[in-house]
C-alpha cells in the first residue's frame, strides 16, 4: 500500500458530517445545493467556515454546495463510513442501530488506503448494511482480492472455501426473492464447489448452479476450508478465474 | 391447458383430443375428494401422482418439467380421488407463470387436502413452504419423500418428531420404491386433518402489519387473510391482483401500511419473513433430521455427476452423449433399423399394395381415390408416413430423452452450456427446449413456458423455428448424408453457426435483460425403466393425438391443393427461388410440402436425388435449406398459440427470406471453391 495521501486538511468529525450530507443530496437525491438550515450538527457554522476555508463547499446566502474537491472528499467520507457500517454488521454483529451510530465515529478514523483494505476485507460490498450503494473504490474497480478476506461475494470465492452466508443484495429484486426461496438465506452454511463453467454451490444437501451475476449477490462470512468428511475424493482444482472482473 | 383468446383456434384445439382434464369432467363429478400436490421442484411430486392414479404426469430428474397441471384420478382404498399434480414451486410467493399456478390453484380450487411433498435430505429448504402452506389455512399433510436417498446421506428422518414440531400428519416415502406409500394412502384416505397451531411470531413492524391488514380484507381469497396479508408485504404479484378483484375499497390503505412497513425496514420485507422462516426451519430440521456419519466414499454416481459438471471432462461425455444417444440410437436404430423395417416391409409390401388395389376397385372416381390411396393419400401417405417414419424416430428420441432427463444429466448439461448460451440470449434452462427440439420442435415450442422471461421464450421459440431440425427431420437428413461425411459435416456446421449467430442477433436485436441462471443439481440417479417407459410412451400418446391428426389434414389439404391447383401456381412461386440455390425445378415441392410436414420435405428432397437430378453440393444446400425453411404446420399452431399470432407471423416472415438466404450463399461459396461432396 502506498504512502496514504493524508488530507492537507484534519476535517472535524462535524464537518465531515456536512459533507456527507451534502453528497447524500446530491448523489442520492438529486439537489446540487442545500439550505444551511438543513446540514443538522451543534457546530454547523464553525465546521462550515472550516469547509470554506479548504475550498470544499461554496455558499451563496443561505445555500451550500460541493465544489469538485469537496465531492471527492465527501464520497469518499460516505464509502468509509458506509464500509465501516458493514464491518460492523457483518464481522462483530452488531445490530442494524446501534452500526449505524458507531460506524460515524468509526469512518472518522479510517484513513484513506485502510479503507481500502477493509473493502478487500469485505468482499467489495456494493452497498451498506441498509441499503444505500457504497461508492466503489480503486480496489474495487481493480478486482483487488486478500487471502485474509472475511466476507467475500460468491463470485470471488475459491473452490473448496466454505462459510455462511452474511447477506444478500440482488440488483434484481426478483433474483433475491428467489435466492431467499431456493434457501440461500442469511445464516445459511454454503461451499463453493466450482467456478467454471458455472458457479455451483452446495447449500445443506443440495447442489445449486447460478451464473456470474447470481453469484456476486451472494455475500459469505468465510469460515474455512470445506469440512473434510462431507467431501471426501479431492474435488476438482478447478483453475481461478484470476483479476477477470 | 392456456389458451389465448383465439375463437377459431380455441375451437380446433379442443377439437383434437387430448391426455388433459377435459375429457374427464364426468369423473370429476364423482370424485369424493380433491388432492392436490405441491413441491418444489424435483422433489418426486409426479412420481407419487403417478402411483396414486397410474396415470402420466412427465416426471423426471429436472426441474420444471410439469408445466400444466396434470389432473388423475385414483382410487385409494374405498376412497375415490382426484389428484391435481402443480407445478414445481419453492415458496408461494409468485415470481414466474410457473409459480403463479399454484398460488392460484390454491386460492381458487376447492381443495379437500394438500399434501407437500419434501425432499427429505433437504428439509430444512423444504419446511418454509410448508410454513406457508400452514399460514394459508388449508388443509395439509407433510409428505417427506426420497427417504432412501437421504438415508444413503446418513440422515434419518424422526417422522413423529416432525409431526409434533408443525402440527401436522406427517408421511415418509421413497416413491420410486414404494415405500412408505401405504402411510400416505392412509393419510388420503382418513379424517381431514386438523388446523395446525404452530405459528411464527414475525419481527415488527411485520406482524402487526400484516394484522392490520388482515382487518381490513373481506374477500373469499381461498387462503387465510393472514397468509394474503403476508404476501401483500412481500409485495407479491399475484396477491396484489387478488386484492384489486376483491377488496378494491381498501387497495390505498394496504399499500399506505406496506409502505409505511417499507419504510420502517430499509430492505424488503420479503427479506425479513424468508430470514424467520428458515430461522424456525432451520432449528426444526435440527430436531427432526438425525444425522450420522455418511460412508466417506464417493460413490461412481456422483464422480460421473461432478464430471459431467467439469468444464473439460464435460465435453467428452456430451460428445459420447450425442454419438451414442444421437446419432447411433436415434439416428442409426430408429431411422436405420426401424423405418425401413416399418416404411420398407410393412407398409412398402403388406399394407400399401393391397390397400390401393382395394380402394381403386371401391371409388369408381380416380380423384376421391386419390385422396386416400394416391401419391399424397391420406393412408399411402399421411398414415404411413406417420406410423412408419415419424412414430419409431420420434419414440427413439423420446425414449433417449427420458434416460437422460431420469438420469439427472440435463441440468449438468444446462451449466455446461449457460455462458455460451448466454450470448444467445438464453439461460443455460433453454437446454430442454432445445434438446427436445430435436425430437419434436412443436413440443419444445409448448416446453418453452419454463423459460423465465417472455424474451427468453421468443428467443427459444425463434430458434426451434429456424435451426433445430426435429428428429423426423433429422433421421432423413442423417440417413441421406451419412454416406457423404465432408456434406454431413458442412451441413452440422452451417446450421450450428447459423444457431448461433441468429441467437446472436436476436439477442443483440430484441430489448431487455439476459435471464438469470439458478438451477438446483439433482443427484445423478439410476434411470428407472419403469418410469421411463411411462414417460415415453406418454409422450408418443401425446405426439399422436396432438400432431398426426394435423398431418393427416394436411394430406387432406395437400390432396385439396392438388386437385384446384391452387399448389401449381405456389410451385410455380418457389421454383425461382429453389433455382437461385442451384436446385432443380423437381426440389420445388420439397419445400412447399415441407411446410405441411417437416420430415415431409426432407423425404422430398431424397426422392428427387434418388432420382439422380442432384448431386453432392445441390443436396447440402437443400438440406441446409429444408432444415432452416419454415416450421412444419403444427409447430406454427403452437407458436400462434403460445407466443401470439403477431410473434409467430414475424418468425415466419424472418425464416423465409433467412432460409433461402443461406441457401443461396452457401451454395455460392461451395461452387466457388469447387468443393467435392
Amino acid at each position: 500500500m502506498s504512502a496514504t495521501p493524508m488530507s492537507e486538511y484534519d476535517l472535524t468529525e462535524s464537518a465531515e458530517e456536512v459533507l456527507a450530507r451534502l453528497w447524500v443530496a446530491k448523489e442520492e437525491q438529486d439537489r446540487p445545493s442545500c439550505p444551511v438550515g438543513e446540514l443538522g450538527t451543534e457546530d454547523r457554522e464553525r465546521a462550515l467556515a472550516q469547509l470554506l476555508e479548504s475550498g470544499l463547499v461554496e455558499r451563496e446566502a443561505d445555500v451550500v454546495s460541493l465544489t469538485h474537491s469537496g465531492e471527492v472528499q465527501a464520497e469518499s467520507i460516505t464509502r468509509r463510513e458506509r464500509l465501516a457500517e458493514r464491518l460492523l454488521t457483518d464481522v462483530l454483529n452488531l445490530g442494524e442501530a446501534q452500526a449505524a451510530e458507531a460506524a460515524c465515529q468509526f469512518e472518522h478514523h479510517l484513513r484513506r488506503g485502510i479503507d481500502d483494505e477493509i473493502c478487500t476485507l469485505l468482499g467489495h460490498p456494493r452497498v451498506c448494511p441498509h441499503g444505500s450503494p457504497i461508492p466503489p473504490g480503486e480496489c474495487c474497480r481493480a478486482g483487488t482480492r486478500s487471502a485474509g478476506k472475511v466476507i467475500s461475494a460468491l463470485a470471488d470465492m475459491t473452490p473448496g472455501q466454505a462459510g455462511v452466508i452474511a447477506y444478500i443484495h440482488a440488483t434484481r429484486r426478483e433474483m433475491m426473492e428467489r435466492l431467499l426461496a431456493m434457501g440461500a438465506v442469511p445464516g445459511s452454511s454454503i461451499s463453493l464447489l466450482q467456478r467454471s463453467p458455472s458457479y455451483v454451490f452446495q447449500l445443506g444437501e443440495a447442489q445449486i448452479a447460478v451464473d456470474r451475476e447470481t453469484a456476486q449477490d451472494v455475500y459469505v462470512r468465510i469460515t474455512g476450508q470445506r469440512p473434510a468428511q462431507s467431501e471426501p475424493g479431492q474435488r476438482w482444482r478447478l483453475r481461478r478465474g484470476r483479476g477477470r472482473r | 391447458m392456456k389458451l389465448r383468446p383465439l375463437g377459431w383456434l380455441k375451437r380446433l384445439s379442443a377439437a383434437l383430443p387430448r391426455d388433459g382434464g377435459d375429457g374427464h369432467a364426468a369423473e370429476t363429478a364423482t370424485a369424493s375428494r380433491r388432492v392436490m400436490l405441491v413441491g418444489s421442484p424435483n422433489v418426486g411430486k409426479s412420481v407419487i401422482f403417478n402411483h396414486l392414479t397410474g396415470r402420466y404426469a412427465v416426471v423426471s430428474n429436472y426441474p420444471g418439467t410439469t408445466v400444466e397441471v396434470s389432473r388423475g384420478h385414483a382410487r385409494v382404498r374405498d376412497t375415490l380421488l382426484e389428484v391435481l399434480d402443480s407445478p414445481g414451486s419453492y415458496s408461494l410467493a409468485t415470481f414466474s407463470e410457473d409459480e403463479r399456478v399454484t398460488q392460484r390453484l390454491l386460492m381458487e380450487e376447492p381443495l379437500d387436502l394438500v399434501v407437500h411433498v419434501a425432499d427429505a435430505k433437504s428439509l430444512r429448504r423444504m419446511l418454509p413452504l410448508t410454513i406457508q402452506l400452514i399460514e394459508a389455512g388449508v388443509p395439509l399433510v407433510l409428505d417427506v419423500n426420497m427417504i432412501d436417498e437421504a438415508e444413503r446421506a446418513g440422515l434419518t428422518l424422526a417422522a413423529a418428531v416432525l409431526s409434533q414440531e408443525l402440527g401436522l400428519p406427517v408421511a415418509a416415502t421413497a416413491a420410486t420404491s414404494g415405500e412408505g406409500m401405504e402411510r400416505l394412502e392412509a393419510l388420503l384416505d382418513g379424517e381431514p386433518p386438523k388446523p395446525s397451531d404452530f405459528r411464527i411470531e414475525y419481527p415488527e413492524p411485520i406482524e402487526s402489519t400484516a394484522a392490520a391488514i388482515a382487518s381490513l380484507l373481506h374477500g373469499d381469497y381461498g387462503i387465510t387473510r393472514r397468509a394474503v396479508a403476508l404476501l401483500l408485504l412481500q409485495r407479491d404479484q399475484g396477491a396484489w391482483a387478488s386484492l384489486m378483484q376483491l377488496d378494491p375499497e381498501a387497495l390505498v390503505e394496504v399499500e399506505r401500511l406496506v409502505s409505511e412497513a417499507e419504510a420502517e425496514r430499509n430492505r424488503p420485507l420479503s427479506y425479513a419473513i424468508a430470514v424467520a422462516r428458515h430461522q424456525e426451519a432451520d432449528r426444526i430440521a435440527r430436531r427432526a433430521l438425525v444425522r450420522r456419519p455418511a460412508s466417506a466414499r464417493r460413490s461412481f454416481r456422483q464422480l460421473l455427476g461432478d464430471l459431467a459438471m467439469h468444464p473439460l471432462a464435460g465435453i467428452p461425455i456430451l460428445a459420447a452423449v450425442l454419438y451414442f444417444g444421437l446419432y447411433l440410437f436415434v439416428g442409426r436404430l430408429g431411422a436405420g433399423v426401424l423405418v425401413d423395417w416399418l416404411d420398407g416391409r410393412l407398409f412398402g409390401d403388406h399394407i400399401n399394395p393391397p390397400l390401393t388395389a382395394f380402394f381403386t376397385r371401391l371409388v369408381p372416381w380416380p380423384v376421391v381415390a386419390e385422396l386416400f390411396v394416391g401419391e399424397y393419400g391420406v393412408v399411402t401417405l399421411g398414415l404411413r408416413y406417420a406410423i412408419a417414419i415419424v412414430l419409431p424416430l420420434v419414440g427413439a428420441f423420446f425414449l433417449m430423452f427420458a434416460l437422460l432427463e431420469d438420469s439427472g444429466y440435463l441440468p449438468r448439461l444446462a451449466l455446461l452450456v449457460d455462458r455460451i448460451f448466454k450470448r444467445i440470449g438464453l439461460s443455460g434452462r433453454a437446454v430442454i427446449p432445445i434438446v427436445l427440439g430435436l425430437g419434436c420442435d412443436t413440443m419444445a415450442t409448448l416446453v418453452t413456458r419454463v423459460l423465465q422471461t417472455r424474451r427468453e421464450r421468443i428467443i427459444a421459440t425463434f430458434l426451434l423455428a429456424l435451426a433445430i431440425p426435429c428428429s423426423a427431420q433429422l433421421g432423413v437428413i442423417l440417413g441421406l448424408l451419412s454416406a457423404r461425411p465432408v456434406g454431413l459435416a458442412i451441413w452440422g456446421g452451417v446450421i450450428a453457426g447459423v444457431f448461433l449467430l441468429s441467437g446472436f442477433l436476436a439477442a443483440k436485436l430484441l430489448p431487455g435483460e439476459a435471464a438469470r441462471f439458478y438451477l438446483e443439481i439433482p443427484p445423478m440417479r439410476w434411470p428407472s425403466l419403469k418410469n421411463v417407459a411411462t414417460k415415453t410412451l406418454a409422450r408418443l400418446k401425446w405426439y399422436a393425438a396432438e400432431i398426426i391428426p394435423i398431418f393427416l389434414a394436411a394430406s387432406v389439404l395437400i390432396w385439396v391443393g392438388q386437385i384446384t391447383r391452387i399448389f401449381d401456381l405456389a410451385l410455380a412461386a418457389l421454383r425461382p427461388a429453389v433455382n437461385a440455390i442451384g436446385l432443380p425445378d423437381a426440389a420445388a415441392d420439397a419445400f412447399l410440402f415441407g411446410f405441411f410436414r417437416r420430415d415431409y420435405g426432407a423425404a422430398r428432397i431424397f426422392d428427387v436425388h434418388s432420382g439422380g437430378a442432384m448431386s453432392g453440393v445441390p443436396l447440402v444446400v437443400a438440406m441446409v435449406t429444408i432444415t432452416l425453411f419454415v416450421p412444419c404446420v403444427a409447430q406454427f399452431l403452437v407458436m400462434v398459440r403460445e407466443r401470439g399470432v403477431r410473434a409467430a407471423a414475424a418468425v415466419g416472415a424472418i425464416i423465409l427470406p433467412f432460409a433461402f438466404g443461406a441457401g443461396y450463399l452457401l451454395n455460392l461459396i461451395l461452387t466457388t471453391l469447387h468443393v467435392q461432396i
